[in-house]
Parts: C-alpha cells; sequence; structure tokens
C-alpha cells in the first residue's frame, strides 16, 4: 500500500504541522511563564476580597463597569512613597469619572500602613494582603507593580515599577469607562 | 517516480534496493557490491526518494541520522554550557539589573558576557527549548521514516530468495554436497529446536528468530517521544507547580500555586547530635566541625478556603490536617507535596520595653510590641503610657530628617514613640533603636529602656506538584524495554536452498553477534551435510581458506 504523491504530501504536512504547533506552543508557553507566570494582558483579573483600612469590605468584582487602577505596594519601598501622593491626586481626579483606585499592601501591621497613609495624607482605599493570596493570584514580583484593569474586568496593562504622575493620568484615563 | 517491477514479478516501491520478495538487488550500486547492507532490508526509505516539496525537503532533513545526531550534539554542548556558571534560577536577586550586577560582581568580564548572552536563563530560552523540540521531530520522522519500510520488507521477504540476494549475504556458502530431502528435514527439525521459526517452501528453508528485536530502537525512540511529551505537559497550566514560601513561626500564608491552601506554622525545629547520644558515629564529626544537624522540621497545619472562595478571604477556612514536615517528608495534600527546604533561626519577634525615668531609672511599666503587629497604644501604670507613632522594621538611618527602612523584615527594628506621663500629658517623643534612643524634640525626663527579646524561626518551604511524573516513568520504562529489545536479542536468519542444477546454498544474516549465527548453522550443518560457508566479511578466514586451498 503505497501512498499516493498527494495524500504523502498531506501526511508528512500533517505530522510535521502537529509536530512544530506543539513546539511552538511549549516555548511560547515557557517564555511567557518566565515573564509573568500566570497572569497576561486580556486575561480576566482574579477576583478578591479585602477590608480596607476604614472597615469597608471591597471585592473586586464589585467594580465591574468601571476600570480599576489596583496599586501593590509596601511601606518600605521607595519607589511607592514617591508615587503614591501622585496616584492620590489622580485619584479625586478620576474617581468621578468611574476609575477607582485600590492600593494593596503585602502583609504589613496595621500600624505601619496607617501611618504611611497618615504621612502621605492617602484618601484612596488601601487594603492589607495578610496571608498574601492576593499577592499570590497576581504573582506580583516587584513592588511597586499595578494593574490597569478595564471596565470589563479584563487586565489592560501591568506596570512594573514606578510611574510619573503623567503615567498615572493616562493609564486611569485609559481605563475610563466610555 | 516509477515503481521497481522485480523479475520475480513482485512490485516494490521507488527507491527500494533489494526487491522485497525475493531479495534480487535491483540497482546498478547494489549489484556491484560483494555483500549488501541489510540494516533496513535494502528498503526504500520514503526521505531518499521523494524531494519535490518543501514539505518534502524538511522532511528528509528530519529523517537523516545525521542530522538528528548534530541535534543531539548541539543540545549536549549547549546543556554543557549551561552548567559553566549557576543560572538565574539560583541567584539571590530578582530583578534584571540586581542579577546582572551579581554576575559581574561574582564572575567578572566572563559573568558580563554569560548573562548577556543570555546563556544565564538558557534551558528556558526558545532556542534550547527549539533545539529539544527538534530532536523530538527527528525522532518522530526519521522512525516513521525506517520503522514502516522494515515492517514491509520483513513481513513480505519470501523463504525462497534470489541467489543473488543469497550470495551477497556476509555469511555465504554453495557447494556440491550430499544434501537430501531426508536431510532438508533434519535441518529443520535441528532449527526449531535451535527456537527458529521454521518456514519451507518447495526445497528452500528460511528459519527466523528474534526478528522483534529489530524494533527495539523504535521502542526505544517512542519512550523518549513520550518522554519529551510529559517534559512539554509541564508547560500548561495545573500539570506542574515548583514554588517556594517563607513562613514564620504563628503566621498563616497561603500555598503559592495551589487553589485556596494555607499552612501555618506551629513551630519550626532545628536538633543536632549531641556528643552523648551519637559519640560512635559523629563523635569525630562533632569535633571536627561542632555540630552536626539530626533535624529540620516544621510543625504545620493546613487549611483550605472554601470552595470558589476569591483570593484576599482570610476567614472560614476549614483546618484540614496537622503535620510534621521533615526533610523528605513532606505534607502531602492534592497532589501537592510541601518539603522543608531551607530555614532562618531567630528571627525578632518580640520586644520588651520599660518606661523608666531616666534619672531614677524607675519603671512605671512594662509593655511589649509584636513586630508582626505593633499596637498604636501601650497603656501602663495609671497616669502612664505609650503611642507607637511610626514603626521601622529594617531601620537604615535618616534621610532629610526622614527614618528610613529598606525592607519588611524586622533586621533592626526602630520606633518613633510618644511618652506620656503625668508630668507630661502632651508626650515626650523619642527614636527608640536597639542600643541607642534619639531624642528629635530635645531632652526628655522619661525613657524606654529595653528589657528582652523573643525570637521566631522562619521555613523555607517549597511546594511541588507534577502530574507528568507518571508519564516521564512510563517513556522511561519504554525506552529501556527498546534498548532491552535490541540489545539483548538479535535477529538472525538461515536461509537453506536447494538448487536445480544440485547444488546446495546456505546463508545467515544477524543484526548483531555473528558468532552466534555461526555456531547455530554450524550445528545444523553437522547433522544435514551442508556445504562450508564463508565469512565474506572476514578477510582472515578468507585468506585461510585460499592457504587452504592453494596447500592441496
Amino acid at each position: 500500500m503505497a501512498l499516493s504523491k498527494k495524500s504523502r504530501f498531506y501526511m508528512r504536512t500533517a505530522i510535521l504541522g502537529v509536530l512544530v504547533v506543539a513546539i511552538i506552543f511549549t516555548v511560547y508557553s515557557n517564555l511567557n511563564k518566565e515573564k509573568n507566570a500566570v497572569l497576561q494582558v486580556g486575561d480576566k483579573a482574579p477576583d478578591f476580597v479585602l477590608v480596607d483600612m476604614d472597615g469597608t469590605e471591597r471585592r473586586l468584582s464589585d467594580y465591574k463597569g468601571q476600570g480599576v487602577f489596583l496599586n501593590f505596594w509596601g511601606t518600605w519601598c521607595k519607589p511607592c512613597a514617591k508615587e503614591m501622593p501622585a496616584m492620590d491626586r489622580q485619584f479625586s481626579e478620576f474617581t468621578d469619572k468611574g476609575v477607582q483606585t485600590l492600593a494593596i499592601n503585602i502583609a504589613e501591621s496595621d500600624l505601619k500602613v496607617n501611618s504611611f497613609a497618615n504621612r502621605y495624607g492617602l484618601t484612596f482605599p488601601i487594603a492589607i494582603d495578610r496571608n498574601k493570596s492576593v499577592m499570590e493570584s497576581y504573582n506580583i514580583d516587584p513592588l511597586p507593580t499595578t494593574f490597569l484593569i478595564n471596565p470589563e474586568g479584563k487586565i489592560e496593562k501591568i506596570i512594573k515599577g514606578e510611574m510619573t504622575e503623567e503615567d498615572i493620568a493616562n493609564f486611569m484615563d485609559q481605563i475610563k469607562p466610555s | 517516480m516509477d515503481k521497481i517491477v522485480c523479475a520475480c514479478g513482485n512490485v516494490n516501491p521507488a527507491g527500494t534496493a533489494l526487491c522485497e520478495s525475493c531479495g534480487r538487488p535491483l540497482n546498478e550500486e547494489t549489484k556491484e557490491k560483494k555483500i549488501v547492507d541489510m540494516r533496513y532490508e535494502g528498503s526504500a526509505r520514503r526521505s531518499q526518494t521523494y524531494n519535490k516539496t518543501i514539505i518534502d525537503k524538511v522532511w528528509n532533513f528530519f529523517s537523516s541520522v545525521k542530522v538528528g545526531m548534530w541535534i543531539i550534539v548541539s543540545i549536549l554542548v549547549a546543556a554543557a554550557i549551561g552548567t559553566i556558571l549557576p543560572q538565574v534560577f539560583y541567584v539571590p536577586a530578582t530583578n534584571e539589573s540586581d542579577i546582572a550586577a551579581y554576575y559581574e560582581r561574582i564572575y567578572g568580564w566572563f559573568g558580563t558576557l554569560y548573562y548577556e548572552l543570555g546563556l544565564s536563563d538558557l534551558y528556558s530560552s526558545w532556542w534550547f527549548q527549539g533545539l529539544v523540540g527538534m530532536l523530538g521531530i527527528s525522532l518522530v520522522i526519521a522512525s516513521l521514516d525506517r520503522v514502516i519500510p522494515l515492517y514491509k520488507s520483513l513481513k513480505k521477504q519470501k523463504t525462497k530468495r534470489h541467489i543473488s540476494f543469497l550470495k551477497r549475504q556476509r555469511v555465504y556458502g554453495i557447494g556440491k554436497a550430499e544434501v537430501t530431502e531426508d536431510s532438508l528435514l533434519k535441518a529443520e527439525e535441528k532449527l526449531k529446536s535451535l527456537k527458529y521459526n521454521v518456514k519451507r517452501e518447495g526445497n528452500a528453508i528460511l528459519a527466523e528468530r528474534g526478528r522483534f528485536s529489530r524494533w527495539g530502537p523504535y521502542v526505544n525512540h517512542l519512550g523518549l517521544i513520550i518522554f519529551l511529551f510529559g517534559v512539554m505537559l509541564r508547560a500548561l497550566p495545573g500539570f506542574y507547580v515548583d514554588e517556594t514560601m517563607w513562613l514564620r513561626e504563628g503566621e498563616t500564608l497561603y500555598v503559592p500555586g495551589t487553589n485556596g491552601y494555607f499552612l501555618e506554622s506551629k513551630g519550626f525545629i532545628y536538633e543536632t547530635y549531641s556528643k552523648e547520644e551519637s559519640n560512635e558515629v559523629f563523635g569525630d564529626a562533632i569535633d571536627r566541625v561542632g555540630t552536626i544537624a539530626k533535624n529540620y522540621q516544621t510543625d504545620v497545619a493546613l487549611y483550605k478556603g472554601p470552595e470558589n472562595s476569591v483570593a484576599g478571604h482570610a476567614e472560614d477556612l476549614t483546618f484540614e490536617k496537622n503535620a510534621s514536615i521533615q526533610v523528605n517528608k513532606p505534607i502531602k495534600f492534592d497532589n501537592f507535596s510541601v518539603f522543608q527546604m531551607d530555614f532562618r533561626l531567630d528571627e525578632l519577634a518580640k520586644m520588651k520595653f520599660q518606661l523608666q525615668d531616666k534619672q531614677t531609672q524607675q519603671s512605671f511599666g512594662e509593655f511589649t510590641i509584636d513586630l508582626a503587629n505593633p499596637q498604636p497604644l501601650y497603656e501602663l501604670n495609671e497616669g502612664y503610657k505609650v503611642e507607637v507613632l511610626d514603626y521601622y522594621a529594617d531601620f537604615t538611618g535618616f534621610e532629610e530628617g526622614v527614618p528610613q527602612s529598606q525592607s519588611p523584615l524586622p533586621n533592626n527594628p526602630a520606633f518613633l514613640i510618644k511618652m506620656y506621663s503625668p508630668e507630661f500629658p502632651k508626650g515626650e517623643t523619642s527614636f527608640v533603636m536597639i542600643k541607642e534612643t534619639v531624642e528629635p524634640l530635645g531632652e526628655n525626663k522619661h525613657k524606654i529602656a529595653f528589657q528582652s527579646v523573643e525570637t521566631r524561626d522562619v521555613s523555607g518551604l517549597t511546594v511541588r506538584k507534577d502530574l507528568t511524573l507518571p508519564l516521564l516513568a512510563l517513556g522511561g520504562l519504554i525506552f529501556m524495554i527498546g534498548v532491552a529489545q535490541g540489545s539483548y536479542w538479535n535477529h538472525r536468519r538461515i536461509w537453506i536452498q536447494l538448487l536445480e542444477d544440485g547444488q546446495t546454498v546456505v546463508a545467515a544474516h544477524t543484526n548483531k553477534n555473528w558468532l552466534s549465527v555461526k555456531r547455530d548453522l554450524d550445528e545444523v550443518s553437522k547433522i544435514a551435510h551442508l556445504p562450508e560457508y564463508l565469512d565474506q566479511d572476514d578477510l582472515d578466514s578468507l585468506d585461510e581458506k585460499v592457504d587452504k586451498e592453494e596447500g592441496v
């Protein structure tokens, strides 16, 4: 049973195709794993619920229909201290336009977070991720890392490192509900 | 391309060197050979015959054993280069610039070069994984291209082969011997007793054993392909988790990579051997190095969050079990294993202070600050209290008058404190560090005196999940079966034919271990009186034969 020329061509193309697709998939997903283990732009932002410093429960899915500027930070992190006052100014600017700001501190103490918020006069909601589960599900490294979440609940952009006030304003504008 | 029709009537695929059925050489090149190449039974490896389309060309490239070998050599060399310096995975830095700086600091210009060339993360580079992928393609295509034609021609082979095939076998003999029908029967019987599979067609005998040994290399390749497939699955979410976590005594943390599991550390235990209990075994070693570790152990409680719960939710954890994690004795749950990997002893946990009169050292009460959760206010004796304004876990100094902390770890705790007393109802401000106090707003009457400290240990744990292991084991097993199949068995064939002119022909072929097949043939010759054979590849035996003939 010798294959005809045509079916040989199709057979070889099929086998090569399957193998090449498998390899490209593997290499591609491994490379992405390196950069950002699970979350990528376009993914649905994992839901979470945290109680903020004022005792209000903040659940990400409650913000559906609004943009969320989700910032992960630490009191000891210098770029965080630099960008947060700017974030606060833009928060007041954008909160009525449907862009919410939420800052998540990684497992520090209430005292520390409160003293930091008071020193810089921060008014946006701050919550502490005490058991680091939100940090793990967003795969945070390094601090600060900011996620732009659009009104559909999808990740629009992931920013690692410090942002200028201009950046912050542009980013918030980007996730403004239309 | 055209098919080749042999004189015997069999239709062979284009490119066939030896007729699948009768064994006649089909091209000039083969006809000129004294001994034919039997590796693939002279079958047509398709790759060598069709070379029309781009797909054919790619196919033929990967079908080549030579190409496969070069791929293996490249992987070997690359993998070896990756071991010259530690990979980024083992470097104590997380961001790009720190990693680059580390390589430069430790290994100099070579380290920089190594990092710049991307060799520091070689095993996850696209080109290394691409090479392994190419090896996979090569294995699949080269195997398919050989095993199918080989299978076909071994299946099609006739008992009666043409003399032109037989005389090109390495072991070959022809002569006018006293071979009769009776001796053929005897030969058949003998071959059967030697565990050969004997076929008879007229005056021709084909005895064959161990054909399955020919499939060894392909079974072996199948094992490798399964193995590579298993490795590939690791890239899919849910199949493979390899994470680390630091867990402090008393802390409850989310277990990274798991879906809703939490671990609480109830305590870390580090034990060493004492000289009394193990003088005989470790006595000398203890004298030499001081301490020998006996046990690293983290006692943990495992909790699970509610089904479908979202991250951050710290309530409603259900207790699953208690366990003691020791080296090589992980806690196991839901396909995850958490291993004891590392530890840090005696991290500061709580600090006890006294509010004192600076002059008289009279105490107005004690308070303990939990560094993980400092309280804003500590009530002391009647009329005395202490307010903690701020806390710096890893204090490094002042920058423009502002205290700095470089990490959230309590390596060097410092506090900004206000002391209230009946004399100073508005409070006195003090900056309290370890072994030192600064009074930023002028001379105080009172001071915070350090009393004692409580520490806690930190466990370094690794979280592992690997659903591909069974597949890797299966691949490995099949690989080994293939190796054994091809190494410990061999495919032997003996042909005996009575020709019409009264001569008798014997020929034998084996893929390895020629001595054994010759011995088998000798035994048959003894009872069946077959003509003597020659090993046409063994020049010594040829010379011997010539000598004998000349001598006579």
